[in-house]
């Protein structure tokens, strides 16, 4: 896969306060890369920077070998964008919406209106067509949104947010659409709130806070970077004694071991080393009332990362 | 060019199929325009002043000032007693009332023939009217000066006091010469009375002999369209209004560019190949175009409907169009200025309507004090109303609204360069 795109040390400052402080990263093709950072992270400003909305001061964006700038650039129409925001006009009717944006990126006569049918058809609003954004569901208009970027055919697609204020099953036809355009061999670039999100959709990870990189890495990756990789809840009959928690603090795989009352939670190297522990807990006299296991999230990566939730 | 023709599309679309902006921006203008009309003037001519008459003289002389009062055809005269006088025009039922005094005809007579002592008649008027005061001054001093001084010359009053200034003079003894003279006078004034009435003067004041006005006037209203029909009021209230709404539809074209980088429509519309100075553009034509149209329409209206005339075509639409880009530029300026759609659209109402104000598109401005008058050279609206004015109801051509135009066109280069400063250091 070749290179798409290419951040190379952005930086943007607004007043004194510096929003982006060199951000680096590169997008393959074909390849969709989660943008994941907490409110005020430098998320927003280096997603405008990418869509020619604004001028870094320092640093350069390559899209193809070419440089992103503001105004009229002839790269713009390689790039589509789903901003958080419904970019629709309420009082025009779908259909007069992707006429509209169609028309900006250079589309007329018999073209504009095929792929007017044809996105219409991707994000299945075919039957609505004539009617207004207004009349539409939140999830509707969410896909409206995603239409009006697809209408020029970019070659990579920036989504920012484009899941806020949705019911799940809107989501999942959005992931649908999504999931459509990675197999058409579509590059994606996707920043959300919702670690799940990111970890169905992403190949690639960029983590940002305070306005810096913090990693840039395949979720694989990111999951090593941890020690603890599965957690084990077990309830007891009676609370542990010291003498057990030191025993079990030593077994193989054991990470980290935390009691609440009769409750333990044990962190695990991997999640194989779940059977052992319970089996030494049992050879220990033991025998767990209740017991659950769970993979380690990306939220935990993030936190283990930033030190805060990405709602933080 | 097919994004700023799509940009342009758009903009109309949403106007056409906004109805409230529509009502706002189309028919608003015309109802109120109409209302105006009717009250300043519309296509009719003056209506008569309604005037209070308190006669309290019995002598013939007052009654025939109170006869030609009532006769001429620019008052319109109810005889009442004082109270009642006071009350009406208080309430503004009437214009003013004139009370003539007991003993006026005498009094007045004497004056004529140099007595010190003048007879006064109180005007009572309505101080939100001052112009009808002097109105029923200059009537007034007509009626008494011609009554007053065809009785004294010709009428039985008039040779009663004649005699008696004389018989007084022949009883003083030694006359001053001053006196010689006024007797000579008299005298000469006695035979003239002595004279039988002119033929064909039957039943004007003193047989047809006295003071006259010594000229006539040919009134001549100069304006557009037949003579006959005069001034047409409704041309300048359409203007006006015209000016005045379409300026409030300017406003809500900024106002949207407010709405629009709120709710992201902006960013989203940046971030497609295209400039923002072509989006500014874009905008502007499409308001230019609304503007022009609506100013079209409501003039059709004013034609076919309420006989206004337009003197000069060319002359108009050069007007129109150059009030589309003012529109458009000031709307500009409220989008580049306003931080928030809610305060902008307070601010920009006010400056809207103290531009129309000034503009003379309420009252004319010819109406203001000089310096106001000299103030309002620096508001835009004054050259849209002249302009309009001048290609309707004065009758003029194309040449005469140029300035109009110029200045216009002037004023949105200059709002509109300023907006898009502003716009770019936004941006930044």
């Amino acid at each position: 896969m070749s290179v798409l795109l290419s951040v190379n040390k952005l930086v943007k400052s607004f007043g004194n306060r510096r929003a982006v402080d060199g951000v680096s990263f590169k997008v393959l093709t074909g390849q969709t890369v989660g943008l994941l950072g907490p409110n005020g992270a430098g998320k927003s400003t280096t997603v405008s920077m990418l869509c020619g909305l604004l001028r870094p001061d320092e640093g350069e964006i390559l899209f193809g070998g070419q440089p992103v700038t503001t105004g009229a650039s002839a790269v713009k129409r390689r790039i589509g964008v789903v901003p958080q925001d419904l970019a629709l006009y309420e009082d025009l009717s779908a259909r007069e919406n992707l006429h509209l944006f169609g028309s900006l990126y250079g589309l007329k006569g018999k073209v504009l209106a095929g792929r007017i049918e044809h996105v219409l058809t991707q994000v299945n609003l075919l039957d609505r067509a004539r009617d207004k954004p207004s009349t539409f569901s939140g999830g509707m208009k969410r896909r409206l949104n995603i239409a009006a970027a697809l209408m020029h055919e970019p070659e990579l697609l920036i989504l920012d947010e484009p899941t806020v204020g949705v019911d799940p099953q809107s989501r999942n036809a959005i992931f649908d659409i999504l999931e459509a355009l990675q197999a058409q061999g579509r590059a994606l670039i996707y920043t959300s709130h919702y670690m799940e999100e990111v970890e169905r959709l992403a190949d690639h990870i960029v983590i940002i806070d305070h306005g810096q990189v913090l990693a840039d890495e395949s979720p694989a990756a990111l999951y090593r970077r941890l020690s603890a990789q599965a957690a084990l809840r077990v309830e007891l009959a009676e609370p542990a004694n010291g003498a057990l928690m030191r025993a079990l603090a030593g077994q193989h795989g054991v990470t980290a071991l935390e009691a609440s009352g009769p409750t333990l939670e044990i962190r695990l190297r991997e999640p194989g080393d779940a059977m052992p522990v319970m089996g030494w807990l049992e050879q220990a006299g033991c025998r767990p009332l209740h017991f659950a296991t769970a993979r380690t999230s990306l939220e935990d990566v993030f936190l283990n990362l930033t030190g805060r939730t990405l709602r933080d | 060019m097919p994004a700023f023709f799509a940009l342009v599309r758009k903009d109309l679309i949403l106007f056409l199929s906004d109805r409230r902006a529509l009502l706002m921006s189309l028919v608003l203008p015309i109802v109120i325009a109409a209302f105006f009309g009717s009250v300043f003037g519309g296509g009719a001519r003056g209506s008569a002043i309604d005037v209070a008459l308190v006669l309290q003289d019995g002598s013939p002389i007052g009654a025939k000032v109170a006869a030609g009062l009532k006769a001429d055809a620019n008052l319109h005269v109810t005889e009442m007693d004082l109270a009642q006088a006071e009350k009406a025009v208080r309430r503004g039922t009437q214009g003013a009332a004139i009370v003539v005094p007991q003993g006026f005809g005498v009094a007045a007579g004497s004056a004529l023939f140099g007595s010190p002592s003048k007879p006064a008649i109180r005007l009572l008027y309505d101080p939100s009217q001052p112009a009808v005061l002097s109105m029923v001054k200059g009537l007034l001093t007509q009626q008494v000066m011609t009554v007053v001084s065809a009785e004294m010359f010709g009428g039985p009053m008039g040779r009663q006091l004649t005699e008696r200034t004389l018989g007084g003079m022949a009883a003083k003894g030694t006359p001053d010469p001053d006196d010689l003279v006024v007797r000579d006078m008299l005298v000469g004034v006695a035979k003239f009375q002595a004279l039988p009435p002119k033929p064909g003067a039957a039943g004007q004041p003193g047989g047809g002999r006295g003071l006259s006005m010594p000229f006539t006037t040919h009134d001549e209203g100069l304006s557009s369209g037949p003579r006959a029909l005069g001034y047409n009021g409704y041309a300048h209230s359409f203007g006006g209004m015209a000016v005045q709404f379409i300026l409030f539809m300017g406003v809500d074209m900024g106002i949207g560019l407010l709405l629009a980088r709120r709710t992201g429509v902006w960013n989203r519309l940046l971030a497609a190949p295209v400039t923002m100075p072509l989006v500014l553009l874009a905008r502007a034509a499409s308001a230019a175009i609304i503007a022009f149209v609506l100013l079209c329409v409501i003039f059709i209206v004013a034609v076919a409907g309420f006989g206004v005339t337009i003197s000069s075509f060319p002359g108009f639409v050069g007007l129109a169009l150059c009030f589309g880009l003012l529109t458009a530029s000031f709307g500009m300026l409220i989008a580049a200025f306003g931080k928030t759609p809610e305060a902008a659209r307070g601010i920009a109402m006010f400056a809207t309507l103290i531009m129309v104000m000034l503009g003379g598109a309420w009252v004319p401005s010819f109406v203001f004090p000089p310096w106001v008058q000299q103030l309002t050279m620096v508001v835009p609206t004054r050259w849209a109303v002249s302009g309009l004015d001048a290609v309707t109801w004065r009758g003029l051509d194309a040449a005469a609204a140029a300035p109009a135009m110029g200045v216009q066109v002037a004023f949105a280069i200059l709002f509109g360069l300023i907006a898009l400063w502003k716009f770019g250091r936004q941006q930044r």
